[in-house]
Formats: structure tokens, C-alpha cells, sequence
């Protein structure tokens, strides 16, 4: 049960993310990402990260993509023409990117051969659990990230704003 | 005692004809150059009355100077036998030749090139350097001594710097003493590492248990620097051409004081020599041959400086073998005889060159002795000391060395003696030359005034009665007793042959005019010899100048300086530039290109601590 | 088999990685790079979550938690700085924002 619902969501995973990569427009591209990301929110229910799953829809899908599509209309970005591409980064991308998986998958099989993942071997992620690391051990970070917050609020104004002339 | 006055009184002359003398008039300068040197002589005369018999040494020490390891000097001055009859020497004749000079060069062009004031500021500087070096108390204030009276000799060679054959003398003596004072500065060396000291006293002490070739090594290598000083073979070619210079540093400088720095600093050495009787050789050798030689060269020349250049060369010989006999006091003794009448004959050239408003050349002078009188008068007295006239003070001194001479080696002796016939022979030659006969030239004789005869009278009774003044006596104490005896045969004979000398040169210039040019015709070849100073000069210029300047532009500048010091200065910036243009080459503007970058780190990375450093714990 | 391994995981994280990589370097429109950047983020946080798994601890949820703030920080700067050089240079080119070439 656990596998057959990994495999689905893993190759909705991965196709959307492919669609990502290899979309013109970039809409297309965005909406894809959402397709990923709520995937990935299974998965992560999968992994008995509750808090998380719900974390990921509500803000990442919900507003990151808004966002990001918002931006998109905004800009009236059309799809993108094909012009030619720069040989060189494709020379060195291609095989630098297979060498990347490869190490990586290979180091992770080595690595981690016997652990095996059920659906609720692990109940330590609900937002209780979340909430109470949050607000104990991580709470430095918890306060500087709202400033960052803030930060990026002010300064995503600043920088769009219109010239006032 | 404050010794240290002595030397510091023509200092503070130099310092203040140096820095204030562009304001003051020419008799406040005079009267500031010669009154430092006149008070250096008086308390210098105080000091040597007030010490009694100087059997020993009287040592002042001031300061110590160099503190390292062995080495251990200290600033100090100290007064000896020795040193009191240099002092009186240095400082006696410097006060009559300093009131010479400002007769002499009362006409010198003022503001524009200094040349009042920077002449006696240099002449006091030299006062300076001659008495620290005469009064030092170890081998490297000697040494300080040594090189700073070398600077004041360039100094005043090249006063006329406008003039470039007064410049190249100047070089010429600098350079040519510089090779002697390699030679002085090895002999430094070696005394330091076997005596551990510098000092006199501490050193002299300790010859009497070192190694004869030890010994050998150094007197020979403070031959090479006396030879540098005192100008004998081979470095002697820079004394005539320093003639270049004002007639009052010719007399003062090359005559009188400095290149008797070399005689002197032997003569102080004589512990060292004593256990080494083959530089002895090595001196007597070298003082002999020079004297032959120079006196050779003398015979033939026609500037009337030249001559007496030569001659000072000869007479340095003369002391050198004096001293190289192991008769040390006789070579002290013609020092200070030698610088009576040396000094009396520079100063009269100088004098007749002043009548004559710059005339240098002999055969364009003649029968002066009737319009300068005063120089003509004083001259002949110098002339007949420096022939070995009987009973003049050249008499006593030269016949003492001569007779040493003879004990020692007796071929020298023989040498000696004809030497001394050429000696008289050229020096007459001179006197008949310019003040007998008729007058040749086209000026107008004129007396020099008394501010420059009155020392020429000082002199002449010096070199007159000199000789009766009792120095050998006053220094038999100080050095190792010598085999001086009175033997008449010999002093006839040298008198013989100085007498004739005469004889031929008044035949020669005055009874028969034209002989002299008759009997140079015949020996030709000779004479051109003898009148070119033997191309010594021309000899050094080919073999050993013109090698070292090519050698210099070839190798050492094009390759080695240009090329390659300034290659490798060069050549680190280039190889900054093209490295950084290297370098710039990632930084394309392109984002993806970065990218690329950082992926290609990064799988590096992966790889490498994985994998083959077994991962991270 | 009940468990998936958690090596597959890992490796599903692997590869929507690489992909956002692939992403980054090939694409030329600057909000597709962007997004290529947020898919790489998305993959380091299946990462962390897994490994919270694997080592039954909270302390990767944190991780992804915070991974996930500051990556909606960084959206939104990113895009106004987007929509700032659309407004000077008029493209959505990356190649073409390079006046630090040379």
C-alpha cells in the first residue's frame, strides 16, 4: 500500500517537474510546479509530517504560486522563443548534471540499503510536536525569520513601487 | 689632557666656514681657518710640553664605538713619541701653509662657486681627518683617519669642478687609493681574528707569540694600503695627476701630510713588522725601486708641478726604505725634513705660478730670480735641502736612511745614491730653468705679496736648520734600536754624487743652454720613455680601465642589471597581468555560466568527501 | 513489501534536484529559472523530511519549516527585483542582463 501510493506520487512528481523544465510558457511551467508541490505534500504525509504537508499546500502552493503567477500576468510574459542555445553550457551542463544524479543516487544506495518507511512510523510530526520545537529550541531562528519576513516585505515594496515623479 | 681638542678645533673651522662662510668676508674666513689650526697647534704643543718624557703612551678614551661579539672598539686618541713629532709636523706646517693659502687664493671667484670659503672648509676638514688619523689609538679610528683625508684629497683635487681633467684626477686619486685601502682593510681584518683587538697597545703586545706568516700576511697587506697612500708602485700613477689641484693642497696634501700617512701608519706597525722580516723586505724593495723610478720620470717633465710630484713619489721611497731597513727613526726623520722642503718648494711653484699669473710650464719661464727674489731666495734653500747639501736638514735625513740602507743591503745603497744625483740634477734643472737665463714667456712678473712669503722664510730656515733639531734622538726611545752608525766614506760619497748632480744641471741649463735639447735628441727613443712617465698610465688604462668598463656596460649593467634584476621586477608584473587576464576569463557577466561553475563544484565536492573520504561524521 | 526504502526517497529527492538544475542552467526566461530554484528547494526539503523519518526526530520538520519562510522571502524580493530589470531593460532574457561581462 505504502509503495503503491510512493509510485504514484513520486511519478506525478517527477512529471510535473520535467514539465517544469521543458514548458515554452512559463504558466505552464507554474502550474506544473503547483502539480509537484502537492504531490510532494502526499509525500510528505507519507513520511508522517502533518504539520508540514499542511504547511507546504497552504504556503507554497497557495502563495508562492499565486505569487508567482500573479507576476507572470503581470509581466505579460509570452512563451519563450527559441533561439539557439549557448553550446557551451549545454556541453558542460548535460554531462555535469547526469554526474550530479549519478553520485547522488549511488552514494544514497550505499548509504541507507535497510530503512524502510511506513505510513505512521512516525508520530513525532504533528503540530503539536512542531509547535513545541518551534517555540523551545528553535526560537531564535523563529523570531529572526519574522524580521526576515518583514525585511523582504519592505524591501519587495520598495523595489516595486512606482517611480514617484 | 683633552686630546680630543686637537682634531675637534679645524672641525669647528669647517663647520663654520662651511655653514655660515657664503656670509662672511675672505679675511673672516682666512682668519677662522687659520686660527683653528694655529690653536690646534698651540695646545697641541701645550699637550706634548705638559706630558713629559712620553715613554709611555698617554691614552685617552672617549667612547666606546663598536661593541660586538670580539669585537670591542672604542673612540680612542693617545700621544707617543711618535705621535708628538707628527703632531707638530701636521700642525706646524698646516698654520704656515694655511696663511700661505689665503694670499694665494685671495682671487678666487666668490659667490659662485664658494671658492674662498669651500676651499679652507675643505682644507680644515682635511686638518680634521690628518690629526684624528695621526692621533688614534687602534687601527680602525686610524682607518677613519685614513679614508677621510682620501675624501678631502678628492675634494680639493677636483676644487675646480668646472674642469674635467681636475675631476678625472680627483676620481683617479679616489679610485687608486681605494685599491690600497682593500689591502689596509683585509690587513684589519686578520689582525681582528688573531689579535681579537684593534688597539694598538693590545695588539703590539701580542706579535711577539704569533705566527710569522700571520704576521707576513699583514704587514704586506697594510703594504698595499701605505703604497695606495703614500703613492709607490704600483699605485703611485694618481699623485702627479693631482696636481690638478690649488699649488696650496698640492703642498699641503701631496707633499707635507697625507701621503705621509702611509710611512706614518708602517712605522707605528713596527711590533707587527718586527716578526716579519719579509715585508720589511718587501718595503725597503718597493720604497727603492719607487725612488729610482719616479726619480726617472722627474728628469724629463717640464710642468714644474710635475717635477716636484715625482720628486715627492722618490722621497716617499726614501722613506719607505728607511723604514723597510729597520731604521725607523731615519724614515720619520725625512718625513718631517721632507715636508719642510717639500713644502717650501710647492709653495714657491706656487708662488711663481701666482708671478706669473698662471704660467705652469717651465720653458716659458726664466731669469725670474731678479724680479721674485723672496721666492727665488727660499726656493735655493729648499733646493740645496732637498740635494743633501751639507749641514741642511735633507743632509742629516737622507744620509741616515742611506747609511741604514747600506748595512741592510748595500745594492740599495748604491741605487740610493744615484737617486739622490737625478734628485739633485731635476730639482736644480727646475731652479736653473725658471730662474736662471732669460725670460721666455710674456707676462708680468710680479713679487707675491708677504702673507705668502713670510711662510716660504719659515720654511727655508726649517729646511736650513731642521736638521739640527734632535728627533732621531727623541726617537731612538721609541723604536727597536737600528744600525745607524756614522760612516763618513758614505756620506761623502752620497754628497759626491748629490754635488754633481748639480754640477751637470747648471751646465746643462745655464753655462749651455742648448745641450739639454741636443742630448734629448740623441737618445730619442729614451727620452720619449722617460717623458711619457713610461706609459705606466697608458699600461694601466689598456689592461686594467678599459677591461673593467666594458666588462661593467656588458656584463654587469645590459645583463644583469637590465636584464636580469629588472627582468624579474618586470616579470612579476606581467605575470601579475596575464594571470589576472587568466583569471577574468570566469567572470563572463553570465549568470549561467556561474551556475555551471558552482555545479561543477559542487559535484567535486560530492565525489570527493563521499566518496573517497568515506563521508562526513 | 510494506515499507518503501528510504533510499528511494532520497533518490526521488535526487532527481527533482537535478531537475531543478537542468532548469536553472537551460532555461533562458528568468521566472522559469526562478521557478527551477523553487523545485531545488522542494527537493531539500523531501530530504529533510526524510531524514526526520529515518532519525525519528522533529528537528527536520524545523528545517523544512524554515526552509519553506525563507524561500517565500526570497519569492517575493526575487520577483519585485524581477519586475524592476523588466522595467529597465524590457526582457525577460537572462542572457541579456550581463553589464557585468568584461
Amino acid at each position: 500500500m505504502d509503495v503503491i501510493l510512493f509510485l504514484v506520487f513520486a511519478i506525478i512528481a517527477v512529471v510535473c517537474a520535467i514539465n517544469v523544465v521543458v514548458q515554452n510558457h512559463p504558466i505552464s511551467s507554474a502550474i506544473s510546479l503547483v502539480g509537484v508541490m502537492g504531490s510532494l505534500a502526499i509525500l510528505y504525509l507519507l513520511l508522517g509530517a502533518e504539520f508540514i504537508a499542511a504547511a507546504q499546500v497552504i504556503v507554497y502552493a497557495g502563495a508562492i504560486m499565486v505569487l508567482f503567477v500573479f507576476v507572470i500576468m503581470l509581466l505579460n510574459a509570452g512563451a519563450e522563443t527559441r533561439k539557439g542555445r549557448s553550446l557551451m553550457v549545454q556541453a558542460v551542463g548535460v554531462p555535469l548534471a547526469i554526474a550530479l544524479l549519478g553520485s547522488l543516487a549511488f552514494f544514497v544506495q550505499r548509504l541507507y540499503p535497510r530503512d524502510m518507511v511506513h505510513f505512521g512510523g512516525f508520530q513525532g510530526g504533528s503540530a503539536l510536536a512542531v509547535g513545541r520545537a518551534l517555540f523551545t529550541t528553535y526560537l531564535l531562528p523563529f523570531e529572526i525569520t519574522s524580521i526576515l519576513v518583514l525585511i523582504a516585505i519592505v524591501g519587495a515594496i520598495v523595489l516595486a513601487r512606482k517611480e514617484l515623479d | 689632557m683633552q686630546l680630543w681638542l686637537i682634531p675637534i678645533l679645524p672641525l669647528a673651522g669647517f663647520v663654520i666656514n662651511g655653514v655660515f662662510g657664503r656670509r662672511f668676508s675672505k679675511g673672516l674666513v682666512g682668519s677662522v681657518a687659520i686660527g683653528s689650526v694655529v690653536l690646534a697647534f698651540a695646545w697641541a704643543l701645550r699637550v706634548i710640553l705638559a706630558l713629559g718624557d712620553l715613554n709611555t703612551p698617554h691614552v685617552e678614551h672617549y667612547f666606546t664605538w663598536i661593541q660586538s661579539g670580539i669585537v670591542n672598539i672604542g673612540c680612542d686618541f693617545a700621544v707617543d713619541r711618535l705621535t708628538a713629532v707628527m703632531l707638530m709636523v701636521v700642525t706646524g706646517i698646516g698654520s704656515l701653509i694655511h696663511i700661505y693659502a689665503t694670499g694665494y687664493m685671495a682671487h678666487e671667484h666668490g659667490p659662485n662657486f664658494g671658492g674662498y670659503y669651500r676651499f679652507f672648509a675643505y682644507l680644515n676638514l682635511f686638518m680634521f681627518f690628518m690629526l684624528t688619523l695621526v692621533l688614534a689609538a687602534n687601527y680602525l679610528v686610524l682607518f677613519v683617519g685614513w679614508e677621510g683625508v682620501g675624501l678631502c684629497s678628492y675634494l680639493l683635487i677636483g676644487f675646480y669642478f668646472d674642469k674635467k681633467f681636475a675631476t678625472n684626477a680627483g676620481n683617479k686619486a679616489f679610485i687608486v687609493n681605494r685599491i690600497g685601502d682593500f689591502g689596509f682593510s683585509l690587513a684589519m681584518f686578520l689582525i681582528l681574528i688573531n689579535f681579537k683587538s684593534l688597539d694598538f697597545g693590545t695588539v703590539f703586545g701580542q706579535t711577539a707569540g704569533a705566527s710569522p706568516t700571520v704576521l707576513t700576511t699583514i704587514g704586506l697587506l697594510l703594504l698595499v694600503g701605505a703604497c695606495g697612500k703614500s703613492a709607490q708602485l704600483p699605485l703611485y700613477v694618481w699623485l702627479p695627476d693631482a696636481m690638478a689641484g690649488p699649488t696650496p693642497v698640492s703642498a699641503l696634501i701631496h707633499a707635507a701630510t697625507m701621503v705621509t700617512a702611509g710611512v706614518y701608519m708602517c712605522a707605528r706597525s713596527f711590533p707587527i713588522y718586527a716578526h716579519a722580516p719579509d715585508a720589511l723586505h718587501a718595503i725597503a724593495l718597493i720604497g727603492i725601486v719607487t725612488a729610482c723610478f719616479a726619480a726617472s720620470i722627474g728628469l724629463a717633465q717640464n710642468d714644474i708641478k710635475k717635477v716636484f710630484a715625482y720628486s715627492t713619489v722618490s722621497q716617499l721611497g726614501y722613506m719607505f726604505v728607511g723604514v723597510g731597513c729597520g731604521a725607523y727613526s731615519a724614515g720619520i726623520f725625512h718625513l718631517m725634513t721632507h715636508a719642510f722642503f717639500k713644502a717650501l718648494l710647492f709653495l714657491g711653484s706656487g708662488s711663481v705660478i701666482h708671478a706669473l699669473s698662471g704660467e705652469q710650464d717651465m720653458r716659458n719661464m726664466g731669469g725670474l730670480r731678479s724680479k721674485i727674489p723672496w721666492t727665488f731666495g727660499t726656493m735655493m734653500c729648499a733646493a740645496l735641502a732637498i740635494s743633501g747639501f751639507p749641514f741642511t736638514s735633507g743632509f742629516f735625513s737622507k744620509d741616515s736612511i742611506l747609511i741604514a740602507a747600506y748595512s741592510y743591503a748595500p745594492w740599495m745603497y748604491w741605487v740610493g745614491v744615484i737617486t739622490a744625483g737625478m734628485t739633485a740634477f731635476y730639482v736644480f734643472r727646475a731652479m736653473f730653468m725658471t730662474f736662471f737665463g732669460t725670460y721666455r714667456g710674456h707676462e708680468h712678473p710680479h713679487e707675491s705679496p708677504p702673507v705668502m712669503y713670510l711662510p716660504l722664510v719659515v720654511l727655508a730656515a726649517l729646511s736650513l736648520g731642521g736638521g739640527f733639531i734632535p728627533i732621531p734622538e727623541f726617537l731612538k726611545q721609541f723604536f727597536p734600536p737600528s744600525p745607524i752608525e756614522e760612516n763618513f766614506t758614505l756620506m761623502a760619497i752620497s754628497v759626491a754624487f748629490g754635488l754633481g748632480g748639480i754640477g751637470l744641471a747648471y751646465v746643462m741649463y745655464v753655462l749651455k743652454p742648448g745641450m739639454a735639447d741636443s742630448l734629448a735628441g740623441s737618445v730619442k727613443g729614451l727620452y720619449t720613455l722617460v717623458y711619457n712617465k713610461y706609459f705606466v698610465d697608458e699600461i694601466y688604462d689598456a689592461a686594467v680601465v678599459r677591461p673593467l668598463v666594458s666588462g661593467s656596460r656588458t656584463v654587469l649593467w645590459k645583463t644583469l642589471d637590465a636584464g636580469l634584476i629588472d627582468g624579474i621586477v618586470n616579470g612579476v608584473g606581467t605575470m601579475s597581468r596575464s594571470v589576472g587576464s587568466l583569471l577574468r576569463l570566469p567572470q563572463s557577466g553570465n549568470i549561467r555560466s556561474y551556475a555551471s561553475w558552482v555545479l561543477l563544484g559542487s559535484v567535486i565536492v560530492i565525489v570527493t568527501v563521499v566518496g573517497i573520504l568515506g563521508g562526513v561524521k | 513489501m510494506t515499507g518503501v526504502p528510504v533510499s528511494w526517497f532520497l533518490t526521488l529527492s535526487a532527481v527533482l534536484f537535478v531537475l531543478g538544475v537542468c532548469g536553472f542552467l537551460f532555461r533562458r526566461n528568468i521566472i522559469t529559472v526562478f521557478m527551477s530554484i523553487e523545485l531545488m528547494l522542494n527537493a531539500v526539503n523531501l530530504t529533510f523530511i526524510t531524514f526526520s523519518y529515518q532519525l525519528k526526530q522533529v528537528n527536520g520538520h524545523l528545517f523544512a519549516f524554515f526552509v519553506m519562510v525563507v524561500a517565500a522571502a526570497e519569492a517575493a524580493v526575487g520577483l519585485a527585483i524581477i519586475l524592476t530589470v523588466f522595467k529597465n531593460r524590457n526582457t525577460l532574457n537572462i542572457d541579456e542582463v550581463n553589464s557585468m561581462k568584461n
